[in-house]
């Protein structure tokens, strides 16, 4: 009878599991994917109508900032990388310094961020501003699009450095090692999410002509 | 067996006091947490519904003046939408049965299900909220459609918040039952050896995982254009509202998927088991859950036909809606070769599923007139469209919710309900069902629009039968909950298996123990409905006959 009171089932759901936790960890990717994707086409749709609007009003962007917060995030996202390998490894310390430039390279492109908002707010580009409600319709469109967009980005950068925080703290309490390293990779995978939809957000909002 | 049953405490005694239930991490509890709180919105919004039929018993105003009957149907149409229809099965039932079939513990991620059920109580919070808070609850209709739910004065943005975070709750339970049954089935299960409401589910949170994404970031748009005042939806301020309408339905469109696909997992775990018999063409089943996730995703534009659509594109759209009948129809013809030659026992349960084939057949075939354009143009916002959304909402999805409680009502709580007061409920609801709903069909037809709280009096009798309807339907509901609240106390006790399932669920204790199973469970040979004196084939029953 005692034997059956400790029976526990090969496949329990309490186990740990890291094939698990990365499946659910890419599951959430998509579903990320889909609410910037949402976004994606009505700005697809009103760039569509509006080109010579928006192209207007993407002259008001600086692309060096925009350029130079790109290789921040690039940057940030191979260190992320270099700080699972070095795990992998059995090099804890290296693991952790590599995940705090990660997170110093999230808080430089913040303060970037902050600087490049700054302007736009004392010229009165954000919604419901005196110069912003001037404009035509077709370039209020953009600043909308575009304080929606590289705001609710700059919300999962916020959200993508603290969960690294969390993950160092797991390193070094030991709950996250060599063996058991699936939080600090998903950290890794959401951090490369973050670095990609920056990615198009850049050509899209400064570059293209 | 029994004597393993009694020695171990059942998932009810393993813990004690109230923050036992409010954090548990048992997917038991939890669905039976959503159990409570889905059943008391749907009371709730169930009895907003006789409201506005008592409404409209009479042409002109009788109990409630036009302004008030918009804020009813919106609420209604939110709570039985978010609150209700979309986490009903999947919350309840997945979270409840779906580590039970699969022969595990729980789900992949219990504490993300906790989240989820927190979520839930928060969103559902946010859209009480706006019954006490600001202008009143929203008056939009549950499709928010812009222009007006930019501009009307009531409470929108609290209620599409409530909409979003509910959201989240339905991704994060999809997520879940998705590595589920990737990683957690007993060894030896693969995925044709699944139950199909494990296949439902999982078709169902492949949907809330891909659709849901959508609606939370359009609604985040309503609630800034609302406070920016932007021009996205806005026709008056260069916005497009035809844009709004297809965001809206990228999601909500899907959406209904994830309502009507986990009711058919329910009717097709149902039928075997009441029919002893093998289901006819598992595989057809299984594979055409897959093939309505994956064709409903694309039909979203037939809700548009009316609203300046080109017409290729409304020929496209109307098209793909009748490929969506194929599986349907794959799935139905299948039931009802399941029960042929089967031994079939009448319950309770056989005929709610038996009353969502009815049910759903109607809310089907309906749905192929408002598919099709040219009708469409005739009935589009009239009470046809009403009658078809509860046909296939209530009459399916709902008949299938309630069929479930009958189902594993002995396995959650050990004890069987009173039949006789079951069968009377059930004879109640459907008659009380169709007789709300049908005359709805006609009027539709005749041209009575819906969303006004008035009528033109040639609509009279109708009207006058389908809130008739709806008081027996009511009487039926509430004879069916007393029934079961007193069985659940005070309920002959029955033994694990009452039914003579095969399935994983009925091969453990009822109520099962904390961790669900005390012994390795045994897949049946052959197939998870393989019962073992079943007669799969003609030659068969001859064979048997002769003897």
């Amino acid at each position: 009878m005692s034997q059956e009171h400790a029976f526990v089932l090969p496949n329990s759901g309490h186990n740990f599991d890291a094939k698990s936790s990365k499946m659910g960890m890419w599951l959430f990717l998509y579903t990320e994917l889909l609410l910037f994707g949402g976004l994606f086409l009505v700005y697809m749709i009103y760039r569509y109508l509006n080109q010579d609007a928006f192209l207007l009003a993407s002259f008001e962007l600086n692309v060096w900032m925009g350029a130079t917060n790109t290789i921040v995030l690039l940057t940030s996202s191979m260190t992320i990388a270099m700080a699972i390998t070095a795990l992998q490894k059995g090099n804890k310390k290296l693991s952790i310094t590599l995940s705090w430039v990660t997170i110093a390279a999230a808080i430089v492109f913040l303060v970037i961020k902050y600087f490049e908002w700054g302007a736009k707010f004392e010229h009165g580009y954000f919604p419901g501003m005196d110069h912003y409600n001037e404009l035509p319709h077709g370039e209020r469109l953009y600043f909308y699009l575009y304080f929606f967009m590289t705001g609710l980005h700059a919300v999962h950068v916020i959200v993508g450095a603290v969960f690294i925080l969390f993950v160092i703290r797991g390193i070094q309490k030991g709950k996250v090692t060599k063996d058991r390293y699936s939080l600090l990779e998903n950290s890794g995978l959401y951090w490369h999410l973050v670095d990609l939809i920056w990615i198009y957000l850049f050509p899209l909002f400064y570059l293209i002509h | 067996m029994t004597v393993a049953a009694l020695s171990q405490p059942n998932f009810f005694q393993a813990k004690k006091g109230i923050a036992s239930w409010l954090f548990t991490l048992d997917h038991k509890r939890i669905g039976l947490l959503y159990l409570y709180s889905i059943g008391f919105f749907f009371i709730v919004a169930a009895g907003l519904g006789v409201l506005m039929r008592l409404e409209l018993l009479n042409p002109g105003r009788d109990l409630i003046d036009a302004q008030t009957y918009n804020q009813v149907f919106t609420l209604h149409g939110v709570i039985m939408i978010f609150l209700f229809i979309i986490p009903s099965i999947p919350a309840v039932f997945g979270n409840f049965a779906l580590p039970l079939l699969l022969g595990t513990d729980d789900v992949a991620f219990p504490k993300l299900n906790l989240i989820s059920w927190w979520l839930y109580v928060i969103g559902a919070l946010f859209a009480l909220f706006t019954l006490f808070y600001g202008d009143g609850p929203a008056d939009t209709g549950w499709t928010f459609y812009a222009p007006y739910s930019v501009r009307t004065g009531t409470n929108v943005s609290m209620t599409v918040m409530a909409a979003f975070v509910l959201g989240f709750s339905s991704i994060l339970t999809g997520l879940n039952f998705i590595v589920t049954i990737h990683r957690l089935k007993t060894p030896g299960m693969g995925f044709n050896q699944m139950p199909l409401f494990a296949w439902s589910l999982y078709a169902t949170a492949w949907i809330q995982l891909l659709a849901t994404p959508i609606i939370g970031i359009t609604l985040l748009m309503i609630v800034a254009e609302r406070v920016l005042g932007i021009g996205l939806f806005d026709p008056s301020i260069g916005g497009d509202p035809i844009l709004y309408q297809h965001l809206f339905w990228i999601y909500s469109h899907p959406a209904v998927y994830i309502m009507a696909l986990p009711a058919m997992g329910i009717v097709s775990e149902v039928i075997p088991t009441f029919a002893q018999r093998t289901i006819f063409g598992y595989k057809a089943i299984a594979y055409s859950s897959m093939a309505i996730a994956f064709v409903g995703y694309f039909v979203w534009g037939h809700h548009m036909f009316t609203s300046g659509m080109s017409g290729p594109a409304g020929f496209i759209f109307s098209i793909l809606t009748f490929f969506v009948a194929i599986p349907t129809a794959v799935k139905v013809f299948n039931w009802v070769a399941t029960l042929y030659k089967g031994s079939i026992s009448i319950e309770v349960p056989l005929l709610f599923a038996l009353a969502f084939i009815f049910n759903f057949s109607i809310g089907g075939l309906t749905g192929l007139v408002l598919g099709a354009l040219a009708t469409d143009v005739h009935v589009h916002d009239t009470h046809f469209v009403v009658a078809h959304f509860h046909y296939v909402m209530f009459g399916g999805a709902g008949f299938a919710f309630f069929g479930a409680l009958h189902y594993w009502f002995p396995k959650i709580w050990g004890k069987m309900y009173n039949k006789a007061m079951a069968n009377l409920a059930f004879i109640l609801l459907f008659i009380g069902f169709n007789l709300t709903y049908f005359p709805m069909l006609i009027v539709g037809i005749m041209g009575m629009p819906r969303r006004y709280y008035d009528y033109l009096p040639e609509f009279h009798e109708m009207n006058m039968l389908s809130t008739f309807g709806s008081w027996i339907m009511i009487t039926g509901l509430i004879i069916m909950i007393i029934n079961l609240v007193v069985s659940k106390q005070r309920g002959a006790k029955v033994s694990g298996n009452p039914w003579n399932g095969i399935t994983l669920d009925w091969q453990t204790s009822s109520p099962p123990p904390l961790h669900n199973f005390d012994k390795m469970p045994v897949l049946p040979e052959g197939g998870p409905y393989n019962y073992p004196d079943a007669i799969s084939t003609h030659e068969e029953k001859e064979k048997k006959d002769d003897e």
